[in-house]
């Protein structure tokens, strides 16, 4: 099986302030801790269970900037053969399709049997980029896959749907899917693998080496337009309980039992 | 502004809600820009979802055919790829759900689209539709506008417009489907249902609901002492199930389950609007989370902005003493 693995640095901004930038069109991202995109870590996972139960090699892949790097190395160090990484300024992250056009450049030239991505990263949430890299490529897929079985020139996928239904379909290979959260127990990298990931290939790669044109890619040549961001306004009708923890606890509690809310 | 196709989503014999609000949304791009909503509908034995949609759209195009009786992204995006060639709309708006996901973005590689995923709202400045898409989990709110040619394709959030009651007496018209055989690239197998266990959190009373901010399983013992001291049952958001630390059954949210609770006490969550679509109906809710812009205090009743691990111990305490 051979395969790439789409992956992503985000910024945790599950409990960071959030501010926009001078620009209005980014935030300021100096203060953010950054890591593996949530649901890309399951696709690494993933990926590596494969290779383990059915052989093959996986060939990560990445675009961002240098200090990506670390998030590669960490899933190198789980398994894996070799990394590209595409940094180069004229790239519209922000573009779904756009992006998916220069993950597709670097797949299409070689052979492939499976590429696997995380179904939603936790900055932008486009759940864009896998769907419209399988257009690119010319080949089936499926999304918010929480279960894997591998047939004979074929996938048999559960795909998670809402209230807690899931769906079985087949799709034949080479495919692409985009992993949910959940459909498996991501490792942590070994001591050893991390430092064998080290020595693993990491290629840097510009849109020269994809032979994609930057009107493609950059913003201009973009179809829609990010006007600005903005800090939406939170309404909250929410009743504010003030003090130190303890003082918090205690009125909290005399209203849960004295105010009858239980 | 030209017609607006609006893709119904049904499952399983019910026509889901987010094809009326995305009808909904579409009739207020039509006031405001003017042009028609058309509500286009793929299954097999849908005649009433059709009569059902004529009350929310100017004209219903369907296709009732075996081919559609379960959903199939690929035979969607044909179907849909086909119609929009024939029939030119300017907007064409898919639900931004299990569907839609799986096949609006490959549908605008194909047709070179422009296309902006994941809509909540839609404002209009200078006679132009401009998306609003959210980024950082709902803590950043973007403006969009079209560059390329129609048609524009947006997902659109479920939840996000209300539906409103049917007020229109569209023409229904049932047409041939453009897709004439089976594809065998990929097959729909069959459904599978929630596994079901022990609790059923949707009947429950009163939830102590967890998330991401418990950090560790070690740390549950302290969210069971409190579920204890008001006879509460635990549950959590998506983060807590998929890092083991409860079952899947105790998943509140769009992919887990609805709950409306007399009380519900949330703890170290966020608020992803997935959750907050599973709970918002409870009657108090109480969210505990040490960052003060939490999405989840948008639907709080009681907040409280501080370390959870010195509430909650605290709480429990307090209430146990009041309890008796």
């Amino acid at each position: 099986m051979k395969m790439f693995v789409c992956i992503k640095r985000v910024p945790d901004t599950s409990e960071a302030d959030v501010k926009i930038d001078q620009t209005a069109k980014n935030v300021d991202s100096s203060r953010f801790s950054f890591g593996i995109n949530d649901a890309d870590n399951y696709a690494v996972e993933e990926a590596v269970l494969i290779k383990e139960a059915k052989g093959g090699e996986i060939t990560y892949l990445c675009l961002g900037p240098k200090d990506a790097d670390i998030v590669i190395r960490m899933a190198l160090a789980k398994g894996g053969e070799r990394a590209a990484r595409v940094e180069d300024p004229r790239i519209n992250y922000r573009d779904p399709l756009q992006v998916a056009k220069v993950l597709a450049a670097l797949i299409k030239k070689e052979k492939f049997d499976l590429v696997m991505t995380g179904c939603m990263s936790s900055d932008d949430s486009n759940m864009s980029v896998g769907v419209a890299l399988a257009e690119e490529l010319g080949v089936p897929h499926a999304a918010m896959v929480k279960k894997v079985e591998i047939l004979d020139g074929a996938l048999k996928v559960q795909r998670e749907l809402e209230g807690g239904l899931s769906e079985v379909v087949e799709i034949s290979l080479p495919a692409v899917l985009t992993i949910q959260t959940g459909i498996n127990v991501p490792r942590y990298a070994p001591i050893r693998g991390i430092r064998e990931a080290q020595k693993k290939e990491l290629k840097v790669l510009k849109l020269e080496d994809l032979e994609l044109s930057e009107n493609e890619v950059n913003e201009a040549g973009s179809q829609v337009e990010l006007l600005k961001f903005y800090i939406p306004e939170v309404v909250s009708n929410a009743e504010i309980i003030e003090g130190a923890p303890e003082e918090k606890a205690e009125v909290m509690a005399l209203k849960l039992v004295k105010g009858g809310l239980l | 502004m030209g017609d607006i196709f609006v893709l119904a989503e049904h499952r399983r014999g019910e026509l889901r809600e987010v094809s009326l609000e995305m009808l909904a949304a579409a009739s207020s791009v039509a006031s405001e820009l003017g042009g028609k909503v058309l509500a286009v509908l793929l299954g097999s034995g849908v005649d009433s979802f059709a009569e059902k949609l004529a009350g929310y759209s100017d004209s219903v195009l369907y296709v009732d055919d075996p081919l559609f009786a379960d959903y199939n992204s690929e035979k969607y995006q044909r179907v849909m790829s086909a119609l929009i060639s024939q029939y030119n709309p300017e907007l064409v708006m898919i639900a931004h759900t299990t569907q839609g996901v799986d096949m609006a973005p490959a549908l605008a590689v194909e047709l070179k689209t422009p296309y902006v995923p994941d809509v909540t709202g839609l404002r209009f400045e200078g006679g132009r539709l401009q998306p609003v898409k959210l980024y950082y989990q709902g803590k950043v709110n973007a403006d969009f506008a079209f560059k390329g040619k129609p048609p524009y394709l947006l997902t659109v959030r479920e939840s996000s417009f209300l539906a409103g009651e049917p007020s229109k007496q569209g023409t229904v018209e049932k047409i041939d489907s453009p897709l004439k055989e089976d594809i065998q690239y990929r097959k729909f197998v069959e459904y599978i249902e929630a596994a079901v266990g022990d609790v059923d959190i949707s009947q429950a009373e009163i939830l102590v609901a967890i998330g991401r901010g418990l950090k560790e399983e070690k740390n549950l013992p302290m969210i069971e002492d409190l579920a204890a001291a008001i006879n509460g049952v635990i549950a959590g958001s998506r983060a807590a199930t998929d890092a083991g630390w409860l079952t899947h059954d105790r998943q509140v949210g769009t992919s887990g389950k609805n709950v409306k609770p007399k009380v519900y006490i949330a703890i170290g969550i966020s608020g992803a609007f997935q959750h907050l679509a599973g709970m918002k109906a409870a009657k108090t809710i109480i969210a505990i989370n040490k960052d003060p812009n939490a999405p989840i205090f948008s639907v709080a009743d009681y907040a409280i902005v501080d370390d959870l691990f010195k509430v909650v111990p605290k709480l429990t305490e307090k209430l146990k003493e009041l309890r008796g």
